[in-house]
């Protein structure tokens, strides 16, 4: 029997506020255990919510972003349920009226291109950490009042690809609006999976499972790909899909049973009623969606068509906001578009992967790209004498012109100082004259290697190989 | 007719995690069919066209501004803590060893 | 005579002639319960070392400076629901048993600024829950007029001790009635506030949209001084009011002419003694005698006020008493060696029966499949009963009517059985559902126990239902009699 799978993507994504969403303690990652607390986020009796404006603008910007209609009334619920992490024992959160409905994306993927849609995005505090230990386990309170939002997509994905793609689309769009920095490392993106196969044309769902502990794009992936995978082994062989929780093992590679779930949960929502209904009129809608940067797709079909780069380099380019920014930035400072899309995809990206940084955690500046691009332009270096500079700029930054004087880095163009130069080789590598002259033309090249290592690697060398030519006929 | 039965007694117990005797499962069924039977009086009203009531005052957009104040003293959050370890609130293993 | 006698304003003139010190006050609080407190069981905890530091040090103060408040060194005590820091806050529940708060709730500050002196925590149902101070899980407060009855609750343990004269004034919260009904049962002037005049931040909440704190004291202009210290806009509050706080104690002018009463039929009739009603009637007479009016009205919705307030407020407490886990601070059980075990022991062992009622019945209220038919159907008639309300105020003034359907009940009478219980606050539930503000008058006896007059006013006009029992006050003598102890 053939099957098609549906996968829908509950996506969580920490918004980058300075206080938390219903008290002022501030908001960051990696403090000492319980440090970031207020009397609030440690649920004590008698405290109460307030929400912080900026949580709202967050999440009104995302949801307009990823293409959501914005509530005009909406609210939150008090989601019911008793864990060491949740210290009410409520999640204040957003049930029949999320800020954001109906929204969609567009993916690239395997060369088609596909609208996912968005069923809702909606506000809510984050929970505590719980650490387990032999035995016993221990709670932190530190991430309790991190403002989330939660975006929830439609059962349009059909293959673990898409689900890959739309998870990078998502990060993408969600970061240029600046409201996350999407680092699924320190959690502040993370993703659960429902994943279900049906006989192709089967109106009907089938039964579902849940992924969880998916730590990486590639783990939503790669854990997908079991899934379905298993699942269609259970049916093909007479066996029924359970209605279950399963956690991707990292190890393995495969999803393992965390829980059958017995019906659905009974989390006894209802409104907040510490806190006052959000009216969101024209005006505030207005004032958000201005603050919304050119977003990628924009951006990509913007390179292509004013800067005349290759759907590829734009795609690239744009994936994250920083590096278009960059790119954007050395073009403004008078670098070729191509060239500069060159060194950002080639030299940059590859120094920050091999040093796992990041390009704001670097030396170099979109004006020091360009200031070096323009060198190689008007032959002032060359490019062998550009990784050099780069690795300068990259290092320690500064530009271009200032590194190649100072370091004496400028190409040796000049015909007579390189005439010297040649002479003295030839002089010097006899053998390789012979050679050159019994028709081994190989030979010359070996005869230029002496003369870039006698000048350090600075002759111009174009210029060297039409004097050694010329001074080799005359031999 | 009885509108809550023993076994939803139980259940809503364990949902608001109160461990429960069969003695007091069996009370607070009564007390509960009677509180639940005179609530039903709600019925005699017609509330189709209702709106309900969450908050009593017309109030909407209470909002403060993102401006963070320094977190508590570690000491003081674990203060009242029945036990802690590693500046953390220590609880049992979900399930029992 | 007792210091606590003299109205506020008269302690503070005394104050600033120095005729009197705080630590006489703060003396006379203590003394007194030394003297009572064995047979009105009204605290729960008292604070008196600090007490008399803060009286010395304020004492020293009125020597320096000469502008003083007007609530300046009054000895005042504070319901146990209300979180003060440093000093040991219970709910009387068992599951709070050692809890020592890390901060102050809004109103506390706000009294600390104002530089009363609070001499202890009072006892209360527990968490609010109970109208006869019968569930505290320590101790059962009685009612200083007749030790063999309550006082009423759930902030029992603040109108008796104000009362019985141990302090001068204290602060109780009102969910269904809790401040009104003992301060109807223990003959003192309690108010309960305009939903969102008084800040919630630090009131361990019971039922978050109908909970107001408000003050307890002997007369009504000294119950104004007091919501005049404590009212206003608080940031940490969502619900809490961006409305001005009028002068209170300027409203106190004594003139009634012309004032518009309302008096619902539904509040005089089935259930309601013939004491209580014949004191509501004596009443009106007196108040008609200085100019007002009444017309009979009818509150239609009145009769499903309770059936709605217990599937609300017992909804709302579910939710708000979860945080009660052994967690992060009070009781834990022994009893446990995984988590969920740890969760139901230490719920099962800190809380009494009648919350461990109320979160079950807030429970089912909410599960999948009963929402709708009891906590959304019981807000839509929240609905109907707060149009009521508005109804009435478009041609009246102020409501006026009995606070109890009867006198205060002796202790064990109504124990086991939830419902009678229940319809004890039958005619002060109708007035937190509209989040209107209601206060109760001594009006009367019967057979030597106080009877209240409730007076209900427009959102955020406590300044009329101030002025009409002010009015009444001077009217009557019955403020003026006190308890024998």
């Amino acid at each position: 029997m053939e099957f098609e799978t549906v996968i829908g993507l509950e996506v969580h994504v920490e918004l980058k506020t300075d206080s938390k969403i219903f008290s002022s303690s501030p908001n960051h990652f990696g403090a000492e255990p319980n440090t970031n607390t207020s009397v609030i986020d440690l649920g004590y009796p008698g405290v109460l919510p307030v929400l912080n404006r900026k949580v709202v603008d967050f999440g009104m910007k995302a949801a307009m972003a990823l293409n959501c209609e914005i509530a005009t009334h909406t609210k939150f619920d008090r989601k019911n349920y008793f864990y060491p992490d949740n210290p009410k024992a409520y999640q204040i959160s957003q049930f029949d009226q999320p800020i954001g409905e109906h929204g969609w994306i567009e993916i690239e993927v395997d060369g088609y291109t596909k609208k996912i849609g968005i069923t809702r995005i909606h506000l809510e505090e984050d929970a505590g950490k719980l650490n387990h230990e032999k035995g016993y386990s221990l709670v932190d309170i530190n991430r309790q009042g991190t403002p989330l939002i939660e975006i929830v997509s439609e059962p349009d994905i059909r293959t673990p690809n898409e689900a890959y793609a739309y998870l990078e689309k998502l990060k993408s769009i969600v970061q240029y609006t600046g409201v996350s920095d999407c680092k699924m490392e320190e959690g502040s993106l993370r993703c659960d999976a429902n994943i279900s196969i049906r006989p192709v044309g089967q109106k009907e769902f089938g039964t579902k499972t849940e992924l969880k502990n998916l730590n990486s794009f590639n783990f939503v992936r790669k854990g997908l790909e079991y899934e379905e995978k298993r699942q269609r082994e259970v049916v093909s062989s007479g066996g029924k899909i359970e209605q279950e929780t399963r956690r991707f093992d990292e190890a393995t590679g495969s999803t393992i049973l965390m829980r059958v779930k017995e019906g659905s949960d009974d989390y006894r929502y209802f409104p907040e009623p510490d806190l006052l209904e959000l009216y969101i009129d024209e005006d505030w809608k207005a004032r958000i969606r201005s603050e919304i940067p050119e977003l990628p797709d924009e951006r990509q079909k913007r390179y292509v068509e004013e800067l005349g780069l290759p759907a590829y380099d734009a795609k690239v380019l744009t994936v994250t906001k920083e590096t278009a920014d960059f790119f954007e930035a050395a073009v403004k400072a008078g670098a070729d578009a191509k060239q500069a899309s060159n060194w950002i995809m080639g030299e940059v990206s590859g120094y920050l992967n091999a040093e796992g940084k990041e390009l704001n955690q670097v030396a170099l500046t979109p004006e020091g790209l360009a200031s070096m691009i323009k060198l190689i332009e008007n032959g002032t270096i060359s490019s062998k004498i550009a990784k050099t500079v780069f690795k300068e700029l990259i290092e320690n930054g500064g530009d271009a012109e200032t590194i190649v004087k100072e370091k004496g880095l400028v190409q040796i163009s000049d015909e007579s100082t390189l005439l010297k130069i040649i002479s003295e080789v030839l002089d010097a590598n006899p053998k390789s004259v012979e050679d050159f002259k019994g028709g081994k033309a190989k030979a010359a090249g070996s005869l230029v290697g002496q003369v870039m290592k006698a000048t350090k690697g600075k002759a111009n060398p174009q210029v060297v190989n039409k004097l050694l030519q010329q001074e080799l006929q005359k031999r | 007719m009885s509108r809550i039965s023993i076994e939803q007694v139980k259940h809503v117990a364990n949902l608001a995690r109160l461990a429960i005797t069969e003695e007091e499962a069996e009370t607070f069924t009564k007390q509960l069919d009677k509180i639940i039977t005179f609530a039903e009086q709600l019925n005699e009203l017609d509330t189709e066209n209702v709106k309900p009531t969450y908050h009593v005052l017309d109030m909407k957009n209470v909002l403060r501004e993102d401006i963070p104040k320094p977190g508590l003293p570690q000491e003081v959050v674990l203060k009242n803590a029945p036990e802690h370890k590693n500046g953390q609130f220590k609880v049992p293993s979900i399930l029992a060893e | 005579m007792s210091l606590f006698d003299h109205k506020v304003s008269d302690l503070h003139e005394l104050l600033h002639k120095k005729e009197l010190k705080v630590s006489d006050l703060v003396d006379e609080s203590y003394k007194r319960i030394t003297e009572v407190e064995s047979k009105v069981q009204a605290f729960l905890t008292l604070d008196e070392e600090r007490a008399r530091q803060t009286a010395k040090a304020l004492d020293e103060k009125i020597s320096t400076d000469a502008a003083k408040g007007l609530l300046f060194g009054m000895p005042i005590g504070v319901k146990d629901n209300i979180v003060t820091k440093d000093l040991r806050t219970t709910c009387a529940s068992k599951i709070l048993e050692n809890f020592d708060p890390i901060y102050d709730a809004a109103v506390v500050q706000k009294l600390n600024q104002a530089e009363t002196v609070t001499i202890g925590k009072l006892n209360m149902d527990e968490f609010a829950m109970g109208s006869s101070n019968e569930n505290s899980g320590f101790k059962k407060t009685h009612n200083p007029w007749n030790l063999d009855r309550v006082p009423g609750g759930s902030s029992g343990g603040s109108a008796a001790s104000v009362a019985a004269g141990e302090v001068l004034f204290s602060l109780g919260s009102d969910t269904g009635g809790s401040i009104r009904q003992p301060a109807a049962f223990c003959g003192v002037v309690g108010l309960k506030p305009t939903y969102g005049r008084v800040s919630r931040f630090g009131l361990v909440a019971f039922a978050s949209s109908l909970d107001q704190i408000g003050p307890i004291t002997r007369t009504v202009e000294d119950n104004a001084y007091l919501l005049q210290a404590i009212s206003g806009l608080d940031p940490m509050d969502s619900t809490s009011a961006n409305v001005d706080v009028p002068n209170f104690p300027g409203s106190l002018t004594g003139d009634v002419k012309g004032l518009k009463i309302a008096v619902p039929k539904e509040y005089l009739g089935e259930g309601v003694s013939e004491s209580v009603r014949q004191s509501v009637l004596d009443a009106l007479k007196v108040l008609e005698g200085l100019g007002a009016v009444w017309e009979e009205v009818s509150l239609p919705h009145s009769k499903y006020a309770l059936a709605a307030y217990y599937l609300l407020s017992s909804s709302e407490a579910s939710a708000n008493l979860a945080r009660f886990d052994g967690v992060r601070y009070g009781y834990r059980t022994p009893n446990a060696d995984n988590l969920l075990d740890l969760y139901k022991n230490t719920r099962a062992e800190g809380f009494g029966d009648e919350v461990k009622r109320r979160i079950m019945l807030g429970t089912f209220a909410l599960s999948s499949g009963y929402y709708d038919a009891y906590y959304k159907k019981a807000q839509k008639v929240r609905t109907l009963i707060k149009q009521d309300f508005e109804n009435v105020f478009e041609k009246y003034d102020v409501i006026v009517g009995p606070t109890t359907p009867t006198p205060a009940f002796k202790i064990g009478e109504n124990i086991d059985d939830p419902m009678t219980m229940y319809a004890n606050d039958i005619l002060t539930i109708p007035v937190n559902l509209a989040g209107v503000p209601g206060i109760s008058v001594p009006c009367g006896f019967d057979s030597g126990l106080p009877l209240g007059l409730q007076i209900i006013g427009k959102h955020f006009d406590e300044a009329t239902i101030y002025r009409v029992a002010h009015a009444f006050e001077q009217a009557t003598d019955y403020h003026n009699q006190k308890p024998q102890l």
